[in-house]
């Protein structure tokens, strides 16, 4: 790829969208007038966080609004533009473009194929739909060709399977077939990598890339992840709250942004190689007041955050681990030894052995399947189907909760993936986070009280969010709550499992400045579960990379990410995206 | 795969038909009352009533008596009605053929409307079509179904219209459809009684599966919205109504005793009610087995549409 844009005039624009505006139903507008132009055999990448308006404007492309929406204002012309604005087309005409001019690949392929259809079949019904190909032998042939293109097999058994015989990666590849399959000029990537394994999301990009350069197709790419932008995107447009705030080449916005916002984004994405101390910033998206004023802020100038901070990262390992005490090393606080768990013949843990001392943060990464949820849920005693044995301060834990005494649960505690699920929306915060303290016998209302506001501001919530409910706080605060829950106990463990996978960049990165924090100030460990091995120098001390239900790879993380021993390890580190 | 599938249900089915046969039969045994002293009545002699009970084989241990009866379902021969003396599947085939035929035009009409009308609302879902057929659906479903065929019969036959007839007459030894007035009301009020939770659910099935991440795919490839719903939509909404339907065919194959009764519709219905007033004991046997066994076979076709509907289901998982 190339990242000059010289010669942005002299070829004709795919596809040219000004001014485009979208309200919802009721008539807010969430799309503020967003323009921007689509160059053939070039990619621009839409960034923003969740609710910024980016998918809005990439179906806005296609003349499509989700339930909710109004019909946007504003025009989008494709290529020489005589077949009018797509926002104004009548709903025959604008099909004919769907899937033909321009096309679309969804986020999630598992639920954008249709379950019931073979996958051969989905791709022949875009063709056919569209006349391409006289012949449904023709199309065949066509639809061969094209899942070649994407690098999948292509013999008529493969494409008589369903979308669950596929693995992720490749119905996501299915997915780039079908829209691919009519030779389009414009194609809207719609997160097409986010639920992938590095990986497979490596793989995906570099079809992606090829493909489009191949074929000159222009491609709106819109992410989330600013380190897929550096790898696929020429150009990159940064949305915020309905508007494009900064819009230039990639290396120009990344290394060079000019608007705070992107800045303070740019901050906030972790690298592996821990260069950058993502946390110092203020979360962006409703955790505080914008900083930016209206729709078009003007870059700040003020606030210079710089790229490459003070890295002031976590210690690689303890202290305590001085040559004195390593004979007499007290017992640890967390030890397991040869657990295991199956499922009838399929083994999900396979004989996990490692110890946890008391203030060390472990990350156990691993991708979906691994048994890195499994191994955790053992952990807290959510699981309590293992062999094996797990001790806490040497002492052996009995394998359920209910079995447990409380003193062991007040000890570990566990904190969710999703805040959206795991609290109660009927409960206010203050009484979600006393559970756990009416569960250890303390019922005197104002001391229970004191106790949960004094979790809560350890996680900065503070007193005015003790009586709302989940469904007035955003999704940051709502981990936040869930995790001052674990806090506010004083647990010697705590059990993090993938807590940040569901929120955005900014509001992870104050989440791991928070666990950061209080991992210090209080002495408590941590088991960081995790598939994002980019937050592994941010977070922990040391790494254990988990497959299948072994832990393959294990050290301290510099040691583990500095010279892996592992082969999926060393695959895991090449594949990681990154931009600088 | 599939083959493998069904047998699996077939066998499970047996299984529940077995413990269906017990559990009947131990109700009967549990009846108050002797049947012998039912059948002769009060002033019946001792020694009558001996050779009664010995030839109803009521002297045999009672699991003698499960197997001969259990024995007699296999081959056809379901014991002699106490009342009539005659052989209970000469009894019963008219009676059986006669509610086949009111369940099946029932069906026959409500699946197709019921699948229909909820597409439609779904699709014109808020719009003055969705809101007639959700309110009607909902002003059906609470009515008892006895109300709504005595409303039919007020409206079409008696105070109203006059145009129906309110009960069946066919001569005795005549089959039901030769008068197929006389199976309007009764048809109309099943269809009435069970189309609404078809609708409902269909309604709600659909307007699940038209948000869905595939539906939208469809459009943004392309594809018309006629074949949008045909296609991909209504497959995926049919599976759980399927379900429903089975649920709505089974409670036919009991709930049909009150509309036989109110219609005086010569079916199993009423059979069985006239059964349990003469503790018709054999009667009442096979009647409560045939409608067990309707229940599964209908549960078993719904299952059936599951797996067709579903291609998870009949395929392996991907290597």
């Amino acid at each position: 790829m190339t990242t000059n844009t010289m010669d942005h005039d002299s070829v004709a624009s795919a596809l040219c969208a000004t001014d485009v505006r979208v309200q919802t139903d009721a008539g807010v507008e969430i799309l503020h007038g967003v323009s921007f132009t689509l160059q053939p055999g070039r990619i621009l990448a839409l960034v923003g966080e969740s609710g910024s308006g980016k998918t809005t404007a990439g179906l806005a492309c296609m003349g499509h609004f989700r339930q909710g929406l109004a019909k946007g204002t504003g025009t989008v012309h494709l290529g020489d533009g005589e077949m009018g604005n797509i926002l104004e087309l009548p709903a025959a005409q604008l099909r004919g473009l769907r899937g033909k001019t321009i096309s679309y690949v969804p986020q999630d392929p598992a639920l954008s194929l249709n379950p019931s259809m073979r996958i051969g079949e989905q791709i022949t019904e875009t063709l056919r739909v569209h006349r391409v190909g006289a012949t449904d032998a023709e199309r065949r042939l066509r639809v061969t060709e094209v899942l070649a293109e994407v690098g999948l097999a292509n013999d008529p058994a493969y494409q008589r399977r369903y979308p669950h015989q596929l693995s992720g990666g490749q119905q996501q590849r299915v997915g780039i077939a079908m829209a691919f399959a009519c030779r389009p000029s414009v194609i809207v990537l719609d997160e097409p990598t986010t639920g992938l394994d590095v990986t497979t999301q490596a793989v995906v990009l570099r079809t992606i890339d090829e493909l489009a350069a191949r074929h000159q197709v222009a491609g709106l790419y819109i992410t989330h992840d600013l380190a897929v932008v550096a790898e696929i995107a020429d150009e990159v447009a940064v949305m915020l709250e309905g508007d494009i705030v900064e819009h230039g080449a990639t290396d120009q916005v990344l290394f060079a942004p000019q608007h705070s916002y992107t800045r303070r984004l740019l901050a906030a994405v972790p690298d592996l190689a821990g260069k950058r101390r993502v946390g110092q910033v203020e979360a962006i998206t409703g955790e505080q007041p914008l900083i930016v004023p209206g729709p078009h802020g003007i870059p700040d100038s003020t606030s210079t955050t710089p790229l490459v901070d003070d890295a002031k990262l976590l210690p690689g390992t303890m202290p305590r681990t001085t040559p004195a005490d390593t004979a007499a090393e007290t017992t640890p606080l967390l030890r397991l030894r040869d657990l295991s768990l199956s499922y009838g013949q399929h083994k999900v843990l396979d004989g996990i052995d490692f110890q946890l001392r008391e203030g060390e943060s472990m990350m156990l990464l691993g991708e979906s399947g691994s048994g890195k949820t499994t191994l955790s849920r053992c952990v807290a005693g959510l699981n309590d189907a293992y062999t094996g044995s797990i001790e806490l301060f040497g002492e052996q834990l009995a394998t359920g909760t209910r079995s447990r005494s409380s003193e062991d649960r007040r000890r570990i505690q566990y904190v969710f993936q999703s805040p959206f699920s795991s609290l109660n929306p009927r409960r206010t915060i203050a009484e979600s986070v006393g559970v756990p303290l009416q569960m250890s016998g303390i019922n005197d209302k104002h001391r229970r009280r004191m106790l949960v506001l004094e979790a809560l501001d350890q996680v900065r919530l503070g007193e005015r969010f003790m009586d709302r409910r989940p469904g007035d706080l955003s999704g940051g605060e709502r981990q936040r709550a869930a995790i001052a829950r674990a806090l506010v106990n004083a647990p010697s463990l705590l059990v993090c499992d993938e807590i940040t996978s569901a929120l955005d960049v900014s509001v992870q990165a104050s989440i791991l400045d928070l666990l950061r924090t209080l991992q210090t100030d209080h002495n408590m460990s941590m088991l960081f579960v995790t598939h994002n091995i980019a937050l592994a120098r941010h977070i922990s001390q040391r790494l254990a990379v988990l497959q299948k239900g072994k832990i393959v790879d294990f050290g301290t993380t510099d040691d583990v990410l500095n010279n892996p021993q592992h082969s999926y390890t060393q695959e895991l580190l090449a594949n990681v995206p990154a931009f600088d | 795969m599939i083959a493998k599938m069904i047998t699996k249900r077939l066998l499970v089915s047996l299984v529940i038909l077995f413990v269906v046969s017990l559990l009947v039969f131990v109700a009967t045994l549990l009846l108050p009352g002797d049947p012998a002293q039912a059948i002769l009545g009060q002033q019946a002699t001792p020694e009558r009533l001996e050779a009664l009970r010995e030839q109803m084989n009521l002297n045999d241990p009672v699991w003698v008596r499960y197997f001969t009866w259990i024995g007699g379902l296999f081959t056809g021969n379901l014991g002699y009605s106490a009342a009539s003396g005659g052989p209970v599947t000469a009894l019963l085939s008219d009676r059986i053929q006669a509610s086949l035929v009111l369940m099946g035009l029932a069906a026959l009409i409500s699946i197709p409307v019921g699948i229909v009308v909820g597409t439609f609302s779904a699709l014109k879902r808020g719009r003055a079509f969705d809101h007639a057929a959700t309110g009607t659906t909902l002003v059906l479903a609470s009515l008892p179904e006895f109300v709504i065929g005595i409303g039919l019969v007020a409206l079409f036959s008696t105070s109203v219209f006059k145009i129906l007839p309110s009960v069946t007459m066919a001569p005795p030894g005549e089959a039901v459809w030769n008068y197929p007035v006389q199976l309007v009301l009764p048809t109309i009020t099943l269809v009435l009684v069970v189309t609404p939770y078809i609708v409902r659910m269909m309604r709600g099935t659909m307007l699940e599966v038209m948000n869905s991440g595939f539906v939208e795919m469809a459009r943004l490839k392309g594809v018309p919205e006629r074949q949008v719903v045909l296609r991909h939509a209504v497959p995926h909404a049919l599976a759980p109504v399927a379900q429903v339907i089975a649920i709505q065919l089974a409670w036919m194959a009991g709930g049909v005793v009150v509309i036989e009764f109110l219609f005086r519709y010569p079916g199993i219905g009423q059979a069985l009610v006239d059964a349990v007033n003469n503790r018709d004991v054999q009667v009442v046997q096979a009647i409560s087995i045939l409608i067990a066994a309707a229940y599964i076979v209908v549960n078993l076709l719904a299952d059936l549409v599951g797996i067709l509907t579903n291609p998870k289901l009949r395929t392996e998982k991907a290597s």
